[in-house]
């Protein structure tokens, strides 16, 4: 039923991790003094060294060379102009005569603003909707919070991508909602193929993201804080301003973190949702992958993609310098 | 007044959170296979459910992957977690980095990446390398909830045991491991849950062979959807909900 | 509890190691396309287990077919993805002794240009491509590419997210080959494509969504297959399938053998089953495509040879053409220029 074949030298490599394992454990057990246990953390070392940072070497690697494997930077000029490659071949069909048929292809910059763009909306929308749950959440006055997280969380227990095409059959023209609309006596609606069905779908996805780094860090503190505030003459909205809202930025951090980067690069959401009518980043790089099987021009969109977020977290930390923002946990 | 108002808004949050479940629980029942008509209550997808050996497989691929993944990840992640305390500030540093980093890639970057690493070195993708792939995005998970609570310890109560005469060894199993127990299994139950979830990252490490469900979802999401799907997600549903309320009971009585 | 639990830890993880023995094919096919029971029916007779697994588009296939060299020992792809694999030396020659029933080919499809000798494929179905659509939304007679652009059907019309198919037929309602290599030829049908999008005409690029989503009414038009027509007519009356006069594509879909494939006998076996009339028949009705199987046409007699939409009519055929491969770098044009189409707001 299901292949678990491996090549020798996998066998050979998944020996050596776990006899090390096993001989550091022993070790500490004869030894009365024990291994310094910072070695401990070796077999994860080594893990991530194989599994995290060789797969992005790699992707560095097909980046910046060609199908010969030798260097070249035309996979990045395919990001800057996606006809490079064409237009290349309709000089050398037609000549001089081509020059009319050359153009530059805006493609892949295009998409990749219009993704920023669309993460940035939800996100956006995601804050709006999130924050003030979040803050209902913590309020101690409705003592709701723990059930409501689990509220929250259930809803992600379904497959993600059924929960999407849940959507499919509520939006479509012949959906619920349609129907419902038919049926009261009003004309349809057209709610699916467009970006705005598209960002319905993400911040549905994204927003428990939203709430729990929020929730948490909100929950945490300590709510004397505003009760202080009020006894020094703060009204409520002064208290939300002055005292609740700078405390639960390092949650707002970790919410906006945890939105963005993956909105930046959903790819099954605007396929269902967009009816192909709208590419995002995270598509385009698939496709390249899976569709046209061409690694190196993929793997150069992915570190693009992959560097602009860095540079997007690290602007973020700087607003949270202590990473005190907490995750789901 | 105002506290109404709050209650109504995060019912409505709620609403929007939950109507396409329901929407997804009632087709399950719908006898007929569209999306949009109904066409009379049945069980039949149900019955076909249990019929359908791609689901079946998919199923215990995606429950076996978890579980698995869920295991080492938690032996590997704790011990890194109890190897990253005890280190000197500056290799500290360097691991919580290392950590960190797989948070800030997005999850079609790591897919890819370790789709291109299985390419290159001529691993054959399918069951085992899905696994791997898993284990990956899941240990630094459990480092990041086990850490914290090790940081909450008291560093006196692990001296203690040692001049109490144990070993460190003893002192380990039996004071470190114990104190960060809530940690351990926050982190084992959080890989569980994204590795039962994930879709990206499997989609990439594995062959049209081994399929779990979300892959598996996803390609029959374009042909339209089986209804046993729904069915499907339906039961696990309702287990998984049954399972929480077991769960709350049962800390609800211990707290008593 | 605890002992409970590391039983069942333990059963999950020799579970799939112990199941590796039995004699297996893995077959890799469009979505749908095949009816299931024919695949149980192969193994009650022969005791081979048949792993299915589902592609796309062709271009899926290959890609994946290379990226996991040894995983698939038969596969569906399209004529044009043949012609290419086997001058990517992907295939491996089919050995007739194993496969009696080939001589069911009906004449046809014997010997064609993507594969001249017939060494490495048997077809499998084949059909046509062209416009379904709703009767009730669509009055006029449907006989030429020129509705897909009317702005009548604004934002009625679905096409196929599949750059060889819609760009073929663009070409076609332009007056060129659909396997053209003339640069301004494509650059007017990128252009009319555009013109496509950007008058609103199209509601969504999709493949296999289409059939269910036009059973339900959600377009007036749609860009398809034949035997996703058929099946879509079968479930819909008001539902009509035509092939314009400027001619369409007509396609094949064969069976062959990836060179570094495991099981080659028991694939062999399975060609030589789908292959026998009656299971041919089988496959037929359920997803709806024309058959290539003499013996099966015999079978089915006049519901099929009479029905259109399945059994093209000659003069149709005769408009028709099949895909040729394009070399990689000219592909890049046409996949550069359907970018850009799909990239137009």
């Amino acid at each position: 039923m299901i292949d678990m074949s491996l090549p020798w030298w996998g066998w050979v490599l998944m020996g050596a991790g776990l006899a090390f394992f096993l001989l550091l454990i022993i070790v500490s057990i004869r030894r009365n003094h024990g291994v310094k246990r910072s070695l401990f953390a070796s077999p994860y070392t080594l893990w991530m060294i194989i599994f995290t940072i060789l797969p992005v070497v790699l992707i560095g690697y097909y980046a910046f060379t060609d199908t010969n494997g030798a260097f070249t930077l035309n996979n990045f000029r395919n990001f800057w102009d996606s006809n490079y490659e064409s237009n290349k071949v309709i000089m050398q069909a037609m000549g001089e005569a081509g020059a009319a048929y050359v153009s530059r292809g805006t493609v892949n910059v295009d998409t990749l603003v219009y993704s920023l763009w669309m993460a940035f909306k939800c996100t956006v929308i995601c804050l709006l909707l999130g924050y003030p749950a979040a803050l209902f959440m913590a309020d101690r006055n409705m003592k709701l919070g723990p059930t409501l997280v689990v509220l929250f969380i259930i809803p992600m227990w379904m497959n993600f991508l059924l929960r999407t095409i849940a959507w499919m059959s509520l939006l479509e023209d012949s959906g619920l909602i349609n129907t419902l609309l038919k049926w009261l006596g009003f004309s349809g609606v057209q709610l699916m193929y467009n970006s705005n069905a598209v960002l319905l779908g993400m911040v549905y996805n994204f927003l428990p993201f939203m709430v729990f780094p929020i929730y948490t860090v909100l929950n945490k503190m300590d709510f004397r804080l505003s009760e202080a505030a009020a006894d020094l003459g703060c009204n409520s909205y002064q208290t939300l301003y002055k005292v609740i809202m700078p405390l639960s930025v390092p949650g707002v951090i970790s919410g906006i973190t945890m939105v963005f980067m993956p909105s930046v690069t959903t790819f099954f959401i605007p396929r269902m949702l967009g009816g192909g009518n709208t590419m995002m980043f995270g598509d385009l790089i698939e496709s390249k992958f899976l569709v046209e099987g061409n690694w190196n021009v993929g793997s150069a969109l992915s570190l693009i993609m992959m560097v602009l977020i860095l540079i997007s977290l690290s602007i973020l930390r700087k607003a949270d310098p202590n990473g005190e923002g907490g995750g789901i946990a | 007044m105002i506290k109404f108002l709050k209650r109504c808004y995060l019912g409505i949050i709620l609403v929007f959170l939950y109507v396409p479940i329901g929407v997804l629980i009632v087709q399950s029942f719908n006898a007929g296979k569209s999306r949009a008509k109904w066409e009379g209550f049945s069980f039949r997808w149900y019955v076909e459910l249990f019929q359908d050996t791609r689901i079946m497989n998919a199923l215990y691929v995606t429950l076996s992957i978890a579980v698995l993944a869920m295991i080492v990840a938690t032996v590997l992640g704790t011990l890194a977690a109890i190897g990253i305390y005890s280190m000197k500030k500056r290799p500290q540093a360097v691991m919580m980095t290392l950590t960190n980093l797989p948070n800030t890639m997005p999850d079609i970057v790591t897919g890819i990446s370790l789709m291109l690493l299985f390419l290159f070195t001529k691993v054959e993708r399918g069951y085992v390398t899905m696994l791997l792939a898993h284990i990956t995005f899941d240990v630094p998970y459990v480092i990041l909830s086990v850490l914290p609570k090790l940081k909450q310890m008291n560093k006196h109560t692990y001296e203690a045991a040692l001049d109490l005469g144990a070993t460190p060894t003893y002192a380990l199993t039996h004071v470190i491991i114990p104190e960060c127990k809530q940690g351990i299994i926050t982190g084992a139950m959080l890989a569980f849950t994204l590795s039962l979830d994930d879709f990206t990252i499997s989609y990439f490490t594995t062959s049209p062979l081994v399929q779990n469900l979300s892959t598996l979802i996803y390609s029959a999401a374009r042909k339209g959807i089986e209804p046993s799907l729904n069915a499907l997600s339906a039961l696990m549903f309702v287990s998984l909900l049954v399972l929480l309320l077991i769960v709350n009971r049962r800390t609800a009585e211990s707290k008593e | 509890m605890k002992k409970f639990l590391i039983a069942v830890c333990v059963l999950f993880m020799l579970l799939p190691a112990c199941a590796l023995a039995d004699e297996v094919v893995n077959v890799f096919n469009w979505e749908d396309y095949i009816d299931e029971s024919v695949l149980e029916m192969f193994t009650e007779e022969t005791g081979i287990k048949v792993n299915y697994m589902n592609f796309t588009t062709c271009e899926d296939m290959i890609v994946q077919v290379e990226a996991n060299p040894g995983a698939f020992d038969l596969c569906f792809p399209s004529d044009y993805i043949i012609e290419r694999m086997i001058k990517k030396d992907m295939l491996a020659e089919l050995n007739y002794a194993n496969i009696p029933n080939a001589s069911q080919t009906i004449p046809y499809l014997q010997n064609p240009a993507y594969d001249p000798e017939q060494k490495y494929s048997i077809p499998y179905l084949w059909g046509t491509v062209g416009i379904l659509y709703n009767t009730t939304m669509v009055d006029e007679p449907v006989d030429s590419w020129s509705i897909m652009w009317n702005q009548k059907y604004a934002n009625n019309v679905f096409m196929l997210d599949s750059i060889r198919d819609s760009m073929g037929v663009t070409l076609k309602y332009l007056g060129h080959s659909m396997n053209t290599q003339d640069i301004p030829a494509i650059m007017s049908a990128k252009q009319k494509l555009i013109e496509q999008k950007q008058s609103g005409v199209v509601k969504a690029y999709q493949v296999d969504e289409t059939k269910d989503k036009m059973v339900a009414g959600e377009a007036a038009l749609a860009l398809v297959w034949s035997g996703d027509a058929q099946y879509a007519i079968d479930l819909n009356a008001d539902l009509a399938y035509a092939v314009p006069q400027e001619g369409s594509n007509v396609w094949v879909d064969g069976m062959v053998i990836p060179k570094d494939a495991k099981n080659k006998e028991n694939a062999e076996k399975l060609i030589n089953f789908l292959c026998r009339p009656e299971i041919a028949v089988m496959n037929c009705e359920y997803v709806r495509y024309a058959c290539p199987n003499a013996g099966a046409i015999e079978l089915m007699g006049e519901a099929y040879t009479s029905n259109p939409v399945q059994n093209a009519p000659e003069e149709i055929l005769a408009k028709c053409e099949f895909f040729n491969d394009i070399e990689p770098a000219f592909l890049s044009i046409y996949e550069a220029m359907w970018m850009e189409v799909k990239n137009t707001k």
